[in-house]
């Protein structure tokens, strides 16, 4: 096993719309720099291999996992996590919904999964059940089995209809 | 008593909802302290060995190591239940199992932990690897722990109620089967992550993701050696839990160690593999039943055999021995009973408590059973069963209270909305329909270590600012149990339940509550929170009465008012009127606490299975089978539950959908599997997947549509009726599989998992004219001891034994 | 957490230079793309590239041409193939081949040119280091036996890659570039049998983009085995392209198979159609042929005899969907939703 002498790298990252200059170890996973480096513990893991989707969370706008990106690749990149998802107090419709009717339950997968379907949302506003399934069918959920969390995210796609209306 | 609830009964968003969403929600995990260090375990690569010799100072001169930790440094051993101590943080001399863990690094960060692993250097002498019961009854050296009944056998149990064999003798047709449910794990997705610390006064803190904070204070604190009242645990909210976060773990040992020798916060987090170990799960159970019924139908007598595969240590083994026997007379009336379990030790990651503890492998074997049954006596299963559903308010032959039982109502749901007259046996040949049922406790009547003292504990403090605050040693694990306490708490008190705070789940801060296990929390903290609430219910009407010049008895809670029953124009806020009391009464608080009632049966064992309800679940599922590749699809399952009342239908609705995903998980992929590598070879044996990729937990894809009804009967021993929901709605989901494979082509699959390749060699052995099943083919010769004799209740017993069995001795049996 | 080893870090912008550092680096270095097969590999403690090379910032590996038929460059994502309107119409295989890899996430951002270079799996290997300390490893990594076959000298790990059979039955050639030039290879022989070593790519090249022959009068089909609907690596692959006259006889035929070999590979079946038109027999005889062929090992998901039973019959689902028969129903048993 290799063990390179250890020196951090300092570069800005722009997450949730604020540029943070961050010093981390390279060997750090865009999971790793945000809940160590920069104490955004809302983005979660269960496995950091890919095999779960509980970290996932969006770079430019497209849900990937970030158990599985390297922060070095993310400069100059979007980031976008659960800790940005509401403004200001007022909860994005996902998270409403998905409060009310009980898309969470133990809200270990939530943040991943809200995640995943804001980007679902932003690409169809109207998403059939069967969209909704593949949308997150990368993102394991132990407690619910799926079904009210469909039910959240299509509470919250039509309450985004309503109100751009 | 037909009062309009407010809270109760309404679909709302869950209390702790908001943080849950916002990533706000703390756990283990999410635990950042000043000056955190961080913990890594070396675990043992051998199944099965002796520690010959172990040299850390290479890994303690690595540049960022603080501590490392080994055997020595903890001379206490531990266990989650006081007869099965046999467990040691580090390993000292012996390893059971790869996994086991033997020695600890603590280092600034994790990555300097894990490296420093790579120093530590450890001889070991393999013995001889266990790897399942029956290699293990032949077996009975090398032992794998030195106590137990008698060389790999860990306990054994048998109980008999009325003569079965007379019962048998007696019925028209016996029916002998044998079942095989293999093991499987919680898998939450939140793996286990513990923060311990020291604080100002030199007392010890753990933040843990455990079920239950109060059976890990009393055992961390002896585990340490420290008193009690210097140890604080924090239950974190729980990533999921089922039944894996109720052991106390290694891992919450050695960090709280690590903090009190280096003054400085220690945090470790398990990784997926490192969960897999930790385990706890399901135990695999080989189990046989022989069932004599009437030709109508009715049950004579039923003796039930398991043998369960324990894995390398104690843990909660002794109960999950007894829940594979206890509980099978709950659902049917069964006038005999018999039952016989016994628990091995093998090399493997220990086996406890998952969602259904014990209950979910004879309940398969049970419904599996009756299915057969109904069709040999060509009775509709769904009409077979609601025959021999068990009476209300009775007694079962091994001695438990039924109170309520809503099961015939679920039968007759799930056979109404599964349009299952018209589907059963006439879907064309690849689709069938499958019934089966389940029962389940409503909180274990006795607590895991023997005392008198309540069960839950709940504290209630209020002031002039209107705050309602509640304290509880309960637990969040994701099944809403903060939800369902502040509701509480606000029906009683006419409040909104988000001006409730919750306190929870904080030995240093809450009442005990004995933790979020065997489905007690709705019952017995719903209880103790009524009685609490009451309490100071009755406080404010007595100041409020006063201003409103009328009786006590005559002043309502509602909707944060406090008004006159008879005359609701007179009212005043709760806010208001809590200063009227505080005026009175001075400083306002109140304690609520909950025991069970005492059960009925009196023999030595009657200590498992009583409840102070139960649940009851049916459940129809619909599978398609190709013929061709055995290739199985579940596209719906009916399910209703019997919840008495459901506190909040929306996570009600929740936990019956979530079982029912966890259920077909277990019925269709989940196997905590293990491989032995050629033993000429290698000594190894592994867990054959631990990944959350080869460990199969089903996706959205293969989630079919759940049809969820509740039937709300109130159960008079629960608070505002309501039972539990949180493992019973699992049972029925396995064998409703079974069946409806059976249903749909013909081939019986008498183990778990039902996987393509067992359903096409059970169609090859149809096509070939022999039993279409696939299945354990026989059941060993296991050296069950004489039964304890107890009567059951219309047999003129009074509840006690009349025998005092001996063991028999178990050489010639074992090894013939 | 499961953490990276230690690592030196290129992001070059352009192929010339990345072939540059690779060449002066040696086998020391990866390359690395998406990273979603390479990232958890280093975390198991697979490969320990002293040096990873980043394709993401070389805009030249991604470009698509259309011409007489078409160029996908290497760095485009699955999810780009899939989105790929001339893939999506032209070449089907390869698009439920690509739809099918793994789940949404990792297709954001796992790479075609990853895809054809996946390492090889087996669960003996993909494995944390501790556990395969625990059998004393194996021989891919570290150790002397192979615990699938005691008797093999050779690894015989699973090819595992969902797009290369698809693309493999369609055809296809890539491109491989270095500082000593660049070579193209059809699909077919990209691959060695054999578990440790199994690309002919040399280590200092780059697979730079992925050419398809024209579409004219071929249909294509890819039928994916695995557990669920998602996550999953194939434990069967089945890829199927068939050019017919307008009377429906088949004039060419390939059918390549995935995950039951150290590589995947074309078969005799696709020869045994020619000449003949999509019957069921024939399609039978085809699937038999094919079938033989499959060598699954002990060391993926399910039962190892059950995957090669159930071959002909994947063989089968492709070639009639292929023939043009509604498969649709099929399609959503087994891949447990309509592609
Ligand atoms: C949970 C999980 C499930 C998966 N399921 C599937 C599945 O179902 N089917 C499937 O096919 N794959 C699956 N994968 C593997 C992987 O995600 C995909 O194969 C993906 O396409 C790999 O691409 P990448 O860009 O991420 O590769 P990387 O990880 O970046 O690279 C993979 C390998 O290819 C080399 N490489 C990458 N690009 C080039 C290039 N241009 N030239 C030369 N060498 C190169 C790298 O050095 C490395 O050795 C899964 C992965 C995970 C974690
Ligand atoms: S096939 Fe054999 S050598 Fe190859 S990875 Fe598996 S066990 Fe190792
Ligand atoms: S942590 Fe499981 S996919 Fe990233
Ligand atoms: S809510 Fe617990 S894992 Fe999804």
């Amino acid at each position: 096993m290799k063990t390179a002498a250890p020196t951090n790298v300092h570069l800005t990252l722009r997450v949730n719309g604020e540029e943070q200059q961050v010093s981390f170890a390279p060997y750090k996973t865009l999971l790793e720099v945000l809940r160590e480096d920069m104490n955004l513990t809302g983005t979660k893991h269960g496995c950091e291999l890919g095999e779960c989707g509980a970290c996932a969370v969006l770079v430019d706008g497209v849900p990937v996992l970030s158990c599985l990106a390297l922060a070095l690749d993310c400069e100059g990149r979007a980031v976008e996590t659960v800790e940005g998802l509401a403004s200001g107090g007022k909860l994005h419709p996902l998270q409403a919904a998905f409060a009310d009717l009980g898309g969470a339950q133990c809200g270990y997968c939530t943040p991943g999964i809200l995640m995943t379907a804001k980007a679902l949302l932003e690409k169809d506003p109207n998403p059939s059940r069967e969209r909704i399934k593949e949308a997150i069918s990368g993102n394991l959920c132990r407690c619910t089995g799926y079904q009210q969390i469909y039910e959240s995210i299509e509470e919250a796609a039509r309450t985004m209809r309503e109100s751009k209306r | 008593m037909t009062k309009r609830f407010d809270v109760i009964g309404k679909p709302r968003r869950r209390v702790d909802g908001r943080a849950k969403v916002t990533g706000l929600t703390r756990f283990a995990d999410d635990v950042v302290l000043p000056r955190m260090l961080h913990c890594k375990l070396l675990r043992s690569p051998h199944p099965h060995a002796t520690i010959e010799s172990i040299d850390v100072s290479r890994a303690q001169a690595r540049p960022g190591v603080h501590l490392v930790l080994t055997g020595k440094d903890f001379p206490v051993t531990f266990g989650i239940l006081p007869v099965t101590q046999d467990e040691y943080p580090l390993a000292p001399e012996r390893v059971r199992y790869v996994g086991d863990p033997v020695a600890a690094v603590v280092a600034r960060d994790e990555q300097t932990a894990f490296e420093a692993l790579g120093f530590i250097e450890v001889e070991y002498r393999p013995l001889k690897t266990i790897s399942d019961p029956e290699e293990a009854l032949a077996t009975p050296e090398p032992r794998i722990h030195s106590y137990g009944e008698q060389g790999n056998i860990h306990r054994l149990q048998a109980f008999e109620f009325g003569d079965v064999n007379e019962a048998l003798a007696k019925a028209d047709h016996v029916f002998e089967d044998v079942f095989f449910y293999q093991g499987n794990t919680h898998l939450p997705i939140e793996q286990h992550a513990s923060v311990a610390a020291v604080d100002g006064e030199g007392k010890l803190t753990l933040w843990s993701s455990t079920q239950v904070p109060h059976y890990i204070h009393r055992a961390l604190a002896n585990a340490l050696q420290i008193p009690p009242a210097h140890v604080r645990v924090i239950a974190c909210p729980n990533g999921g839990g089922f039944g894996g976060k109720c052991d106390l773990h290694n891992h919450e040992i050695v960090v709280s160690k690590a903090a009190i020798l280096l003054g400085r916060p220690v945090k470790i987090c398990l990784t997926r593999e490192e969960v897999f170990y930790m385990h706890r799960g399901r135990h695999p159970v080989l189990m046989k039943m022989r069932t004599g019924v009437t030709k109508d139908g009715k049950i004579t007598g039923m003796h039930t055999q398991t043998l369960l595969d324990g894995g390398a240590y104690g843990g909660y083994g002794a109960a999950s021995t007894f829940y594979t026997g206890v509980l099978q007379t709950v659902a049917y009336h069964i006038p005999r009973y018999k039952f016989d379990a016994c628990r091995i030790f093998t090399n493997k990651p220990p086996c406890g408590p998952k969602r259904g503890h014990g209950t979910p492998q004879p309940r398969f074997g049970q419904e599996v059973q009756l299915d057969k049954i109904a069709e040999k006596l060509e009775i509709d299963p769904a009409e077979l069963r609601l025959s021999i559903v068990a009476k209300p308010d009775s007694l079962t032959a091994n001695w438990l209270k039924i109170g309520t039982i809503g099961l015939a109502e679920c039968i007759r749901k799930v056979v109404a909305s599964s349009d299952w007259k018209n589907r059963f046996r006439k879907l064309p040949e690849g689709r069938g329909v499958g019934l089966a049922c389940g029962a389940y406790l409503c909180g274990a009547g006795l607590p895991i270590y023997w005392n008198k003292m309540p069960q839950s504990g709940v504290q209630l403090l209020i002031d002039r600012s209107g705050q309602v605050t509640v304290f509880c040693g309960a637990t969040e694990i994701g099944q809403g149990s903060d939800d369902v306490l502040a509701a509480i708490v606000a029906e009683v008190l006419g409040v909104d339940p988000y001006d409730v705070r919750c306190v929870t789940g904080d030995t240093g801060l809450t009442p005990v509550d004995l933790g979020s296990y065997s489905s007690r929390v709705t019952v017995m903290m719903g209880n103790a929170a009524i009685q609490a609430a009451e309490l100071l219910r009755d406080l404010i009407a007595r100041a409020a009465a006063e201003h409103m010049e009328t009786v006590p008895e005559n002043v309502g809670f509602a909707l944060g008012r406090v008004f006159r029953a008879d005359d609701p124009g007179k009212l005043m806020s709760f806010r208001e009127a809590i200063v009227l009391a505080e005026e009175k009464f001075g400083t306002l608080g109140s304690v609520g606490s909950y025991s069970p009632p005492r059960s009925p049966g009196r023999y030595k064992g009657a200590g498992v299975g009583p409840s102070p309800a139960y649940s009851y679940t049916a459940c129809v599922v619909e599978a398609e089978v190709d013929r061709k590749t055995g290739w199985i699809t579940v596209p719906k399952v009916w399910i209703a539950h019997d919840i008495g009342r459901a506190v909040n239908p929306v996570s009600a609705r929740g936990q019956v959908e979530g079982s029912v995903y966890m259920g077909l998980g277990e019925a269709l992929m989940e196997e905590q599997v293990f491989r032995r590598l050629p033993p000429k070879l290698s000594n190894a044996l592994v867990h054959k997947i631990p990944s959350l990729l080869e460990y199969k937990s089903l996706t959205s894809l293969d989630m079919p549509e759940v049809f969820t009804e509740l039937v709300e009967d109130p159960d008079p021993n629960c608070p505002f009726g309501a039972k539990e929901v949180g493992q019973g709605p699992l049972l029925p989901v396995m064998p409703a599989v079974a069946n409806a494979v059976y249903d749909a082509i013909g081939v019986r699959i008498d183990e778990l998992p039902i996987t393509p390749d067992k359903v096409l060699a059970a169609l090859e052995k149809k096509a070939k004219g022999e039993t279409p099943r696939v299945g354990p083919e026989s059941f060993p010769d296991v050296p069950y001891p004489e039964p304890m004799l107890v009567p059951p209740p219309w047999e003129g017993g009074d509840g006690n034994s009349v025998n005092t069995p001996r063991r028999r001795p178990l050489k010639k049996e074992a090894l013939a | 957490m499961m953490r990276l080893p230690w690592f030196e870090f290129h992001s070059p912008r352009s192929i010339s230079e990345a072939a540059k550092i690779l060449a002066a680096e040696g086998p020391q270095a990866m390359l690395i793309a998406g990273g979603t097969d390479l990232l958890p590999n280093m975390k198991r403690r697979h490969q320990t590239p002293a040096t990873l090379v980043s394709l993401r910032q070389i805009e030249a590996l991604k470009k698509a041409a259309n011409g007489s038929g078409v160029t996908l460059g290497a760095a485009f994502t699955l999810n780009e193939i899939v989105a790929n309107a001339a893939v999506r119409e032209q070449y089907a295989g390869l698009w439920q081949a690509a739809a099918q890899v793994a789940t949404v996430h990792l297709r954001n951002m796992g790479t075609l040119g990853g895809n054809l270079c996946l390492d090889t799996r087996c669960n003996y290997y993909n494995q944390n280091y501790e556990w395969r300390k625990a059998i004393d490893f194996c021989l891919k990594k570290d150790g002397e036996i192979c615990w699938v076959a005691t008797a093999s000298k050779r690894c015989v790990a699973a090819s595992s890659t969902d797009t290369a059979p698809a693309l493999m039955s369609l055809g296809a050639t890539a491109r491989l570039v270095s500082t000593q030039g660049e070579r193209d290879v059809a699909l077919a022989d990209l691959y060695k049998n054999d578990g440790i070593d199994y690309l002919t790519r040399r280590p200092d090249e780059i697979l730079t983009e992925v050419k398809l022959p024209a579409p004219e009068g071929w249909r294509s089909s890819y039928w994916k085995l695995r557990r669920r609907g998602a996550f999953d690596f194939p434990v069967l692959g089945v890829a199927a392209a068939v050019r017919t006259a307008s009377d429906g006889t088949v004039e060419d035929a390939r059918i390549a198979l995935g995950a039951v070999s150290s590589r995947p590979f074309l078969t005799k079946g696709g020869e045994l159609l020619i000449g003949k038109k999509l019957s069921d027999d024939a399609i039978a005889e085809a699937g038999a042929k094919v079938a033989s062929a499959a060598k699954p090992m002990d060391n993926t998901d399910l039962d190892l005899y059950w995957r090669k039973a159930v071959a002909a019959e994947f063989v089968g689902y492709a070639l009639r969907e292929i023939r043009g028969d509604d498969m649709s129903a099929t399609r959503v048993r087994i891949a447990r939703h309509a592609l």
